[in-house]
């Protein structure tokens, strides 16, 4: 139980010590993350590739694919990005905040390859059932619409090998303090790491719960699955799944502020109670994608996604505070205390680990968040329910937010996990500007065409075979074709990015003792990240004002959408 | 400056004699945290929300 019953029975393990940050690196442990992070760029590969696809479909001018096969690379598009990237990512930084980051082991490194071996037979067999055709039901699946057995079965297969990785960081967790690897509190970014797990297992729960049913009724053993339910329970892990997302990518926000800032968490307390407030209450906003549903009731619909929601949505609110805030203490502290901004203009912006960390944050805070506010707000989601403001919302937080953080952090795995040096940092630095101006782009103009009333998932908008004519307002087009635009400047971005991963993998300068980082990080870095303590201070203007601007437009926009639909839905 | 360094590690040794405050344990007990994680909205979302889709009368 105690650290002092458990001295001296740490086990022996291979191990080398980081010459950047002093941690112990446990070489089995480095070995997975260097896996699973190869196998989640392979898929964001595949899966990017597949989305300037969809939007090239989706831009009227050009309406590249035919129908059929719009569908086809939707589906393939939703289950690669949101699925096999994201997912595998996560289980690389689970693995490194529950060992590397501790100075502790990886347990039972076996089962987590057998783990990832699953996951990779998971996500192949995903692809193949989705190219085959049979299996075009988009990423939420929702019977009665039926893909083919192995559809299913590779989503199983894959959930399964997640959640034994789960499993695995709550047991090196529990290890990593019974061997005195460290003592007291566990830090900051692991904690942010532990948050995610917790939420990832009631995730698989809900997946499992939902998806064996659906693979037993596609082979036949079971008659039907009713819809509602389905939606209700599959909602379960459609959503949480996101949750875990952000918990980690807040984790990584955290981290990169600590190894290139040297910042510490403003106060432990604070950032520790918003991830608490993730773990009870993040999981219940599943409710908003059944707001429109008339088979559930208000009350239900409204305790899950107003009351309880908004207590999750003030841990996001700390977070947002408390992570730009403990930049702004660290930069003051490095030196930058001139005025309000001289931290920000001072910040590491020509190091592509800190620019898109800094761009996810602002730009999930803006983009994804306010709009996912609104959207959970019962009344107002009617005005968006179901139209391109929806993917517009979620690309604002899986792609700005979580797929920008991740990407930045892949700056740090290159040469500290991967040992390599970036192999073209001129490129690695445009990367996430060119990718986050795309991103940002492509959510803007899909919110844009759903307020213009314009479909998700919809192949033509101009309804040339409809029965009943319908036209699209020439704003609504001009939106689609922008979105078109910027999803080429997003795909560059990706393209970019692929490129300097692979390269440095494959070919990048193998770094070794005395080496100089061509993106160097900060000397007490490594201290911050592992070690729990906070750093407090009030004295921190800049985000003082950044937070104000934030507040502004949150008002702003949210009332503007009141209008919106008092303009819309008139009550006489 | 009203800056001050905290390097709190209190907890787990067990040696200082100030008993560890209850939310600080709770936070520093991971199965604890997954079992409200998980009873929670298992609880709210799932069985209340099941329960008012099996409620709903079938179409005759
Ligand atoms: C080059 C980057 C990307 C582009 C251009 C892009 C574009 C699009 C477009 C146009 C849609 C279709 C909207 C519709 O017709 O309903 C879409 C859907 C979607 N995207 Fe992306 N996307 C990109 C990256 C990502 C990433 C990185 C993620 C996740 C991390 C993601 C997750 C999704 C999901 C889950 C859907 C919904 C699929 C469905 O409706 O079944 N996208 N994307
Ligand atoms: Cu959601």
């Amino acid at each position: 139980m105690t650290a002092e019953t458990a001295v001296g029975v740490a086990r022996q393990f291979t191990s080398r010590t980081c010459q950047f940050t002093g941690l112990r690196v446990d070489v089995a442990a480095q070995n997975l993350i260097k896996a699973n992070a190869v196998a989640a760029v392979v898929f964001l590969a595949i899966g990017g590739l597949m989305g300037l696809l969809v939007a090239l479909t989706r831009w009227p001018a050009v309406h590249l694919l035919p129908a059929e096969w719009f569908y086809l690379v939707l589906t393939g598009h939703g289950a690669n990005v949101l699925l096999f990237w994201i997912i595998f990512f996560e289980m690389a930084v689970l693995i490194f905040a529950s060992t590397i980051l501790l100075n502790a082991r990886m347990v039972m490194p076996k089962l987590a390859w057998f783990a990832f071996i699953l996951m990779v037979v998971g996500a192949v067999l995903g692809n193949v059932a989705v190219l085959q055709g049979e299996s075009s039901v988009m990423f939420t699946s929702y019977p009665p619409m039926m893909a083919k057995p192995h559809f299913y079965l590779a989503l199983i297969l894959f959930a399964v090998g997640a959640l034994i990785v789960v499993g695995q960081f709550f047991a090196n967790l529990i290890v990593a303090k019974e061997e005195g690897a460290f003592q007291g509190s566990m830090p900051l970014v692991t904690f942010g790491a532990l948050t995610a797990a917790i939420i990832a297992v009631w995730t698989i729960l809900s997946g499992a719960a939902i998806l064996i049913p659906t693979l037993m009724w596609s082979m036949g053993w079971l008659s039907d699955v009713d819809p509602l339910v389905y939606k209700v329970v599959w909602w379960g892990m459609g959503h949480a799944s996101q949750q875990i997302n952000v918990s980690a990518h807040v984790s990584l926000w955290y981290l990169v502020g600590a190894l290139l800032l040297g910042a510490k968490p403003l106060s432990e307390k604070v950032s520790r109670t918003a991830f608490f407030l993730y773990i009870l209450f993040l999981q219940l906003a599943s409710a908003h994608h059944l707001l429109a549903e008339p088979g559930l009731s208000a009350s239900w619909k409204i305790v899950n996604t107003s009351y309880m929601m908004y207590l999750a949505v003030l841990g996001s609110m700390i977070h947002g505070l408390t992570v730009p805030g403990s930049w702004e203490a660290a930069q003051r502290r490095n030196g930058y205390d001139k005025g309000m901004f001289e931290w920000l203009r001072k910040a590491p912006w020509g190091n592509p680990a800190f620019s898109g960390t800094f761009l996810s944050l602002v730009m999930f805070g803006f983009i994804g968040g306010i709009s996912g506010v609104v959207l959970g707000t019962e009344q107002l989601n009617v005005l968006m329910h179901n139209t391109l403001y929806v993917p517009g919302h979620f690309h604002g937080t899986v792609v700005t937010g979580t797929t920008l953080a991740f990407m930045a952090a892949t700056y740090l795995v290159l040469p500290l996990i991967f040992q390599r040096e970036i192999i073209w940092p001129k490129l690695a630095k445009i990367q996430p500007y060119l990718f986050g101006i795309g991103a940002a782009g492509i959510s803007l103009f899909m919110m844009g065409a759903g307020t213009l009333g314009v479909a998700r998932r919809h192949w033509d908008i101009t309804f040339s075979d409809a029965e009943l004519n319908f036209a699209h307002s020439a704003g609504a087009f001009l939106m689609m074709g922008l979105n078109g635009v910027f999803a080429v400047i997003a795909a560059l971005g990706g393209i970019i990015y692929v490129l300097v991963v692979v390269g440095t993998v494959l070919w990048g300068k193998k770094i070794t003792s005395g080496h100089k980082l061509t993106f160097p990080l900060h000397a007490g870095g490594a201290a911050a990240a592992s070690q729990y303590g906070s750093h407090a201070t009030v004295k921190l203007p800049g985000t003082i004002v950044l937070i104000a601007i934030f507040f502004v437009s949150f008002v702003l926009y949210y009332f503007i959408n009141w209008k919106y639909l008092s303009e819309l839905w008139l009550f006489r | 400056m009203s800056t001050k360094e905290t390097n709190v590690n209190v907890g787990g040794a067990g040696a200082k004699s100030e008993p560890i405050p209850f939310m600080q344990r709770l936070l520093d007990s991971p199965l604890l945290l997954l079992f409200l994680g998980v009873a929670i909205p298992t609880l709210l979302y799932t069985l209340w929300g099941v329960m008012e889709v099996v409620a709903i009368p079938l179409a005759k």
